[in-house]
């Protein structure tokens, strides 16, 4: 097993995130796009936590622990925040939510 | 005490200072300060002329050698220090001139003199000082005294008047004008005496000037300017005299260069003309007579004491001062006649002439005063300084009596009127008042033994012994004429039916105040003319100074013939105007019949005024304000418009220039900035949030390139 390995598929993982934040206009799939951003970043993490050289290490576990629960707030309040857009507007599209342009 | 005469002037300017500065808050409102003043001026004047009686006569004064042969017939214009060989020769040549010969050396008082230097100019120390000799304290005995008792009927006849203080101010410094006038040790300094009082008498002649319309306020300024057209005529004397005397103002070295010769006789004659001219606008002499008369829209107390005793003499002061100029000037040993005697001769005429046909009681009396005037300017012309200084004494207090007898029937007689028409039968309801007038009427016509006719017999005596025998005659008509308008005047005031308020407002004695000074003055009026009758000439003695004796005035016997011929004339005078009033003849004021036309002749004054103001006035008023309109227009609105247009330009210069391009582009150029700045970072302000996403991962991703390649 090599770190090489985890980081390539954090990597994609977040790439795949970053596109789906710029190019969906469907805003839960922005928001599951920002989870996959924040998973890489978890995977990387435990992986770097792992390959740090101390065998009994858990500090990268301990902070994936914290992203996660500090993602899952964010997408309660991130589905809040959707969901009245939805109920204001009847649609989710991003493209349509422009009213702090300058 | 002699010494110290200048503590006189300096009372009297103290007191002025004190009424203007604290006046409105004393008891009444500075009159009493003014009164303490000049209180305390006469007692200071009566004990300086005591010390000047007593003062040893030590002075040797000759008689100018000259002058001996002037009287011989000839005028040896240059030879001026002619040996006494000469002397001796040329008198008994002039075997007609009766004086000549006798000419005995009199001893005189040796003047007090007393001088600081004033300013230095280069190397010329002008001085400033007091010339005290008995001529200057004659004037300060007369003027302290009318001024104190013209103060006391003052504060009964000014009592609440609105500017009662600014009243009592003004006649501080009037008086204070006269006796730095009269102490004055140099031409320069009497200068400032002779235009103070000018400067007062148009304060105090216009004291109501917001009463009657324009009236009080045209006579003040009538009497300044008609004043200051002499005033002129003193500047170029003293200037011209300034020069020919050696670069000197002192009054004395003046009259001895003059006497001595060291000026030539052209200067001399320019310099007495010009002095003359001031004389004449100061004394109202012919024709610069016009404004004393109507300066009696003044208050009464302020015509006795500045147009009846004081101010008005001024100018006969000024001629008597400088007596060695005028003597030479105008030849006056000479006989015949001379500028002086002819234009005191002519104003004793024409106003007398005026006076008959007054119908304001004050309006007599000043032309009364143009015209006694008249005969001292006459006496001084006609060699008789003595006598044109004893009458200018006498007459200072029966004059006096007669304005504030005036004032007195105005006060408590006739309500506050003038008019003859609001007169008549006060004798009984007004007994100290009338006795009073008519000793100094009948000391004015001349009626032995008051003053007048001592005063007024001397003069008429050197006129006929000096070869003026013209004017003798003029002197004789003049007291006749004098006589008869008196009398009329205490006719239509004092006699006959009641009239107008005299008749309606239950005349009454006048409060003791006023009484008391009337009092004293018909006292004066009365024996201030023994002091030099035949049997004592004290007061030539006492008044005579150097310049006089160094002339070589001549001293006469009392001539029974000239005082009975003057007697005559007053009885005659008094005895035309009794029939004429009293005898029912004319009870009237006016005049009709064959007298009209003179009649219309004398109440428009000969027309002089018209002439002055119509003619004169106006002659130079117009031409001048056209000039001055055409000035107005052409250069100095030029200058003013080309300032403007100038102010213009550079405004425009500055509000293009400067304040548009320079500040306001500032100002819109900051705002400008950022307006476009902010157009530029607005574009990127899209509101999108996928953008901003963009945007950030971007900038992370750049961030991201920069560290990896610092870093390795």
């Amino acid at each position: 097993m090599y770190l090489t390995q985890f980081l390539l598929l954090a990597a994609f993982l977040f790439c795949t995130g970053v596109y789906g934040v710029i190019a969906r206009k469907n805003a839960v799939l922005v928001l599951m796009s920002i989870e996959l951003i924040l998973n890489a970043v978890n995977i990387n993490l435990v992986a770097f936590g792992a390959f740090q050289g101390f065998e009994t290490s858990i500090v990268g576990q301990v902070f994936s622990l914290f992203v996660v629960a500090v993602a899952a707030a964010e997408v309660g309040v991130g589905l809040a925040i959707v969901l009245l857009i939805f109920r204001n507007r009847a649609s989710i599209d991003l493209t349509e939510v422009d009213l702090m342009k300058g | 005490m002699l010494e110290y005469a200048w503590a006189i002037p300096a009372i009297t300017v103290a007191s002025f200072v004190v009424i203007l500065l604290f006046g409105r808050r004393l008891p009444r409102k500075g009159a009493e300060v003014g009164v303490l003043a000049l209180a305390v001026c006469f007692l200071l004047s009566c004990v300086m002329v005591g010390e000047w009686i007593s003062r040893p006569a030590d002075l040797e004064v000759e008689p100018a050698e000259e002058h001996a042969a002037l009287v011989g017939g000839g005028f040896l214009g240059g030879s001026l220090y002619a040996s006494a060989a000469q002397v001796a020769a040329a008198v008994p040549e002039g075997g007609e001139g009766g004086g000549a010969e006798e000419h005995h050396v009199e001893p005189i008082r040796k003047p007090v003199v007393k001088e600081v230097t004033w300013f230095e100019n280069g190397q010329i120390a002008i001085k400033a000082g007091i010339h005290i000799d008995g001529l200057a304290i004659a004037l300060l005995f007369v003027v302290s005294l009318i001024s104190l008792l013209v103060h006391v009927f003052s504060l009964s006849y000014m009592a609440e008047d609105i500017r009662e203080t600014h009243y009592f101010a003004s006649l501080s410094l009037f008086t204070s004008g006269m006796f730095v006038l009269v102490t004055a040790s140099n031409t320069l300094q009497a200068l400032f005496g002779w235009e103070l009082m000018g400067l007062c008498s148009f304060m105090l002649i216009g004291h109501w000037w917001d009463r009657d319309g324009n009236k009080n306020y045209n006579a003040a300024m009538k009497a300044f300017f008609t004043t200051r057209t002499g005033d002129i005529g003193l500047l170029v004397g003293i200037s011209i005299l300034f020069f020919a005397a050696g670069e000197t103002f002192n009054i004395q070295a003046i009259n001895d260069a003059a006497l001595n010769g060291e000026i030539s006789h052209t200067v001399l004659l320019v310099a007495a003309s010009a002095l003359l001219v001031a004389a004449i606008g100061k004394s109202a002499q012919f024709p610069l007579h016009t404004w004393l008369p109507d300066a009696m829209a003044g208050p009464t107390p302020v015509s006795a004491l500045i147009h009846a005793a004081t101010m008005v003499v001024a100018g006969v002061y000024l001629v008597a001062r400088l007596y060695g100029v005028f003597w030479e000037a105008f030849d006056i040993a000479g006989g015949g006649w001379n500028p002086i005697a002819l234009v005191g001769g002519i104003t004793i005429l024409i106003a007398a002439a005026m006076a008959f046909v007054q119908s304001d009681i004050k309006k007599v009396l000043a032309y009364s005063t143009v015209s006694q005037l008249g005969y001292m300017v006459m006496a001084l012309g006609v060699g008789a300084w003595t006598a044109a200084i004893f009458h200018l004494f006498t007459h200072a207090f029966f004059k006096a009596c007669l304005f504030l007898g005036a004032g007195s029937i105005s006060h408590s007689g006739s309500h506050h009127s003038f008019e003859f028409s609001d007169m008549g039968g006060l004798r009984k309801k007004m007994p100290w008042t009338f006795a009073t007038f008519l000793v100094a009427t009948l000391a004015l016509a001349g009626v032995p033994p008051l003053a007048g006719f001592w005063s007024k017999d001397e003069i008429l005596l050197g006129a006929g012994e000096n070869g003026y025998q013209a004017f003798l005659i003029v002197g004789l008509v003049g007291a006749f004429m004098t006589a008869a308008y008196m009398t009329r005047c205490v006719y239509l005031a004092f006699f006959g039916e009641p009239r107008g308020n005299a008749a309606h407002h239950h005349p009454h004695e006048s409060p003791p105040l006023i009484v008391v000074p009337l009092i004293v003055l018909a006292v004066l009026s009365a024996v201030a003319g023994l002091l030099n009758t035949p049997l004592a000439l004290l007061f030539g003695e006492w008044t005579e100074n150097q310049t006089v004796l160094t002339a070589g005035q001549e001293h006469h016997e009392f001539a029974l013939v000239t005082a009975a011929l003057s007697v005559a004339v007053a009885a005659g005078g008094i005895l035309t105007a009794y029939l004429y009033y009293w005898r029912g003849v004319r009870t009237g004021i006016k005049a009709d019949g064959a007298g009209k036309p003179i009649y219309k002749l004398l109440q428009n004054k000969y027309y002089l005024d018209a002439l002055y103001e119509n003619v004169i006035v106006r002659g130079i008023r117009e031409p001048i304000a056209r000039a001055a309109y055409w000035f107005n227009q052409n250069v100095l609105d030029g200058v003013v418009n080309g300032v403007a247009t100038l102010a213009r330009a550079l405004a425009r210069f500055t509000y293009n220039v400067i304040d548009q391009r320079g500040i306001d582009g500032a100002v819109n150029g900051a705002g400008a900035a950022s307006g476009a700045s902010g157009g530029l970072l607005r574009t990127i302000q899209t509101g999108r949030v996928q953008q901003y996403a963009a945007f950030l991962f971007g900038a992370v991703g750049v961030f991201a390139v920069v560290l990896v390649l610092t870093a390795s």
